[in-house]
């Protein structure tokens, strides 16, 4: 069943109580909290998720939110996020519960599922290939990964790219893109069909909102994808969209850098790193406005099916 | 008691996985990450021909953990190359502790073990010596108060914690294995005249195997805080079930304990290490050390504190005894660990005027 089935009540009573069990591409989650936004974000954003029963009986991870018991509960309210009792984080303000909920569920991912090379990456889909667009912080990575997702590719992961060290496969982890400042308004913009939640102001990262992902994106959350594209957006005012190709072993070794978790696996970390590079095609990417950003990329999916 | 201690349950009884429900297997997993023992009970459930017991959806959690056990072991025998590079300039033999010792002599108690840093025994004589060449080296003292820093220097058998100004590897250099204040005093010199050469590390020792025993109980019974409780009760079992294989082990055991005046720590660590995790003992080792024994309301009383206290640290495992029996423990490793003269001061500048104690390290 989905998460929308749920009344808002029964929402709200489950996480106040056993916690809501959702799965979000390879994982389940059990969420507890008392706190009505995180009831509000997940009801707008992951209204397409797979809920089972509350008694379900397995969960990866157990995250809860909680308002710390202290006087600043009635000057400054806080939250606190805590997987399986233990926080990992200081508190914030309550404001921003729900970013704290996302971010907690990247670290627990980032901080555990070493089945994975996780590379710290935007990554969507299209004709079953899959462009990872790793990049630093500013780049730009949220909004192209948005867009994209909105123009008919398929969204993987807007911050965490899950390589299967097996198969190396790209896993999905389909979950609410988080976009920062001015790329609230851009996506806005954009598209018609983005829905993004209401924003919490002062984060660390300035103003955070969340896009909801498109329920094909969460409705096709276990069907990995080959890696076609490793691409390094950069947006740059007045530039004209072009693709440069650039080297693969920088590429590499960048990719290494930004894993969360490429020193933990060790030599089999440089043999997935090195398999993914080896079938992908390697890009720096420059680009000014939006749609010509998308263009391009319709025309480098397009190549592969030719 | 410990009704849903699973973890215990599971290391010391791995056949009894095939008949966990999934919930079981949901809080087994978490007890075990909170405990750090993950990788050890894949470990121990593999051994037993049970692998096949644990459910698909649970099964990433261990192969996860089995890649950190296995990233820190390559780690841990790269900072062993370097520590020793260090300590040889300067003349000063390298002599493991703990973990890093089970790793370089390749000892079962290696097995699915994470460490948090690397134990090494140094002569008192050679200790200026060994700070000096490992500053040199890259390892720093960490940034503990300037109390903390007075207190590890003039109480401790340790200096503070040194850490690597890069990697961020903390190494802690002791030179005995209880405070200079402890009520028992086994010697540094017996130990290190004992120890013995790693056959694949040149230029490596660790302590001998009922040294190696006897040091993981004396730690576990006089260390305040037990984060790590059930991990080195598991250590343990480890440790003398290997040793346990040669014919006059129990009774040179017995022995050392008492040239070593670790027989009551001796005593505790089979006690606990029988309840939580059923390891073999002989008959003839409980007479033998029954001498140690505590009085027996004394024992009721150590009972309920180390049947909680060394339980995996997770709320599943606790009740409402449970902080008591913590704060117990720690106040009992404490009176051990010096006299009543110098006890009652740090006591009181840990809980009231210390910040942070629980970051910097238990002293």
């Amino acid at each position: 069943m989905k998460l929308l089935q749920l009344s808002p009540a029964e929402l709200r009573r489950q996480l106040a109580g056993p916690g809501v069990w959702l799965r979000t591409g390879p994982f389940s989650v059990r969420v507890q909290a008392r706190i009505p936004h995180v009831a509000e974000g997940l009801a707008q954003l992951y209204g397409q998720f797979e809920v089972r029963s509350p008694h379900e009986a397995f969960a990866d991870f157990h995250v809860s939110l909680d308002r710390p018991r202290s006087v600043r509960r009635w000057l400054r309210p806080q939250v606190n996020f805590a997987v399986d009792g233990v926080p990992p984080f200081k508190p914030l303000p309550l404001d921003q519960a729900f970013p704290m909920l996302e971010w907690g569920l990247n670290w627990c991912v980032s901080t555990r599922a070493h089945q994975y090379l996780i590379i710290h990456a935007g990554v969507v889909e299209k004709n079953g290939r899959a462009a990872i667009l790793p990049a630093p912080p500013g780049s730009g990575k949220s909004t192209l990964t948005a867009a994209l997702m909105l123009s008919g590719w398929r969204l993987l992961s807007d911050e965490l790219t899950l390589i299967d060290r097996r198969t190396g496969l790209v896993h999905p982890l389909p979950r609410p893109v988080s976009l920062k400042n001015q790329s609230i308004g851009i996506i806005r913009a954009f598209s018609s069909e983005a829905f993004i939640n209401r924003e919490s102001r002062d984060t660390v990262k300035g103003t955070v909102a969340h896009l909801r992902p498109l329920r094909d994106s969460v409705r096709r959350q276990h069907e990995a994808a080959r890696p076609g594209w490793v691409i390094f957006p950069r947006w740059q005012a007045g530039a004209t969209a072009s693709l440069i190709p650039r080297s693969k072993a920088q590429t590499f070794m960048f990719l290494a850098e930004n894993a969360f978790n490429y020193s933990h696996l060790g030599a089999d970390g440089f043999r997935v790193g090195s398999a993914l590079i080896d079938q992908a095609a390697c890009y720096d990417f420059e680009y000014g406005v939006l749609d010509d950003a998308v263009a391009q990329f319709e025309r480098l999916a397009a190549e592969g099916v030719a | 008691m410990n009704a849903v201690d699973l973890l215990s349950r599971a290391l010391r009884a791995p056949d009894a996985a095939h008949a966990l429900s999934m919930s079981e297997w949901d809080l087994l997993l978490r007890q075990a990450h909170h405990a750090g023992l993950t990788s050890r009970l894949h470990h121990g459930l593999r051994q037993a021909g049970c692998a096949d017991a644990i459910p698909a959806p649970a099964r990433w959690h261990f192969e996860a953990a089995d890649t950190l056990a296995a990233r820190q072991q390559v780690a841990v025998r790269w900072e062993i190359e370097q520590v020793k590079k260090a300590l040889g300039g300067a003349g000063i033999p390298l002599l493991l502790l703990k973990g890093a010792a089970y790793v370089a002599a390749g000892l079962p108690a290696a097995q699915g073990r994470l460490f948090n840093d690397l134990d090494i025994l140094v002569p008192r004589e050679a200790l200026d010596a060994a700070e000096s060449a490992l500053m040199l080296a890259g390892w720093h003292a960490t940034g503990l108060s300037a109390y903390d820093q007075r207190y590890y220097r003039r109480w401790m058998h340790e200096i503070p914690p040194l850490q690597h100004v890069q990697r961020a590897t903390v190494i802690d250099v002791h030179h005995a294995i209880l405070p200079d204040t402890a009520r028992c005093h086994p010697d540094p010199a017996r130990l290190r005249a004992q120890a013995v050469a790693v056959p694949d590390l040149p230029g490596v020792r660790v302590l001998c195997a009922t040294d190696r025993i006897l040091h993981s109980a004396a730690h576990l019974f006089h260390d305040g805080e037990l984060p790590h409780g059930l991990r080195d009760l598991s250590d343990l079992d480890l440790l003398l079930r290997d040793a346990a294989r040669e014919a006059d082990f129990w009774p040179r055991l017995v022995a050392r304990a008492a040239e070593l005046e670790l027989e009551r720590s001796l005593f505790h660590a089979l006690r606990y290490v029988r309840y939580f995790l059923a390891t073999p003992v002989p008959d003839g080792v409980d007479a033998a050390l029954a001498r140690a024994a505590p009085a027996r309301p004394v024992q009721t009383l150590l009972d309920a504190i180390f049947t909680r206290a060394l339980a995996p640290m997770h709320p599943s495992c606790e009740d409402r005894l449970t902080p008591a029996a913590r704060l117990a423990a720690y106040v009992r490793a404490h009176w051990l660990r010096m006299p009543p003269r110098l006890l009652l001061p740090h006591l009181f500048h840990k809980a009231f005027l210390a910040t942070d104690t629980r970051e910097t390290k238990a002293a």
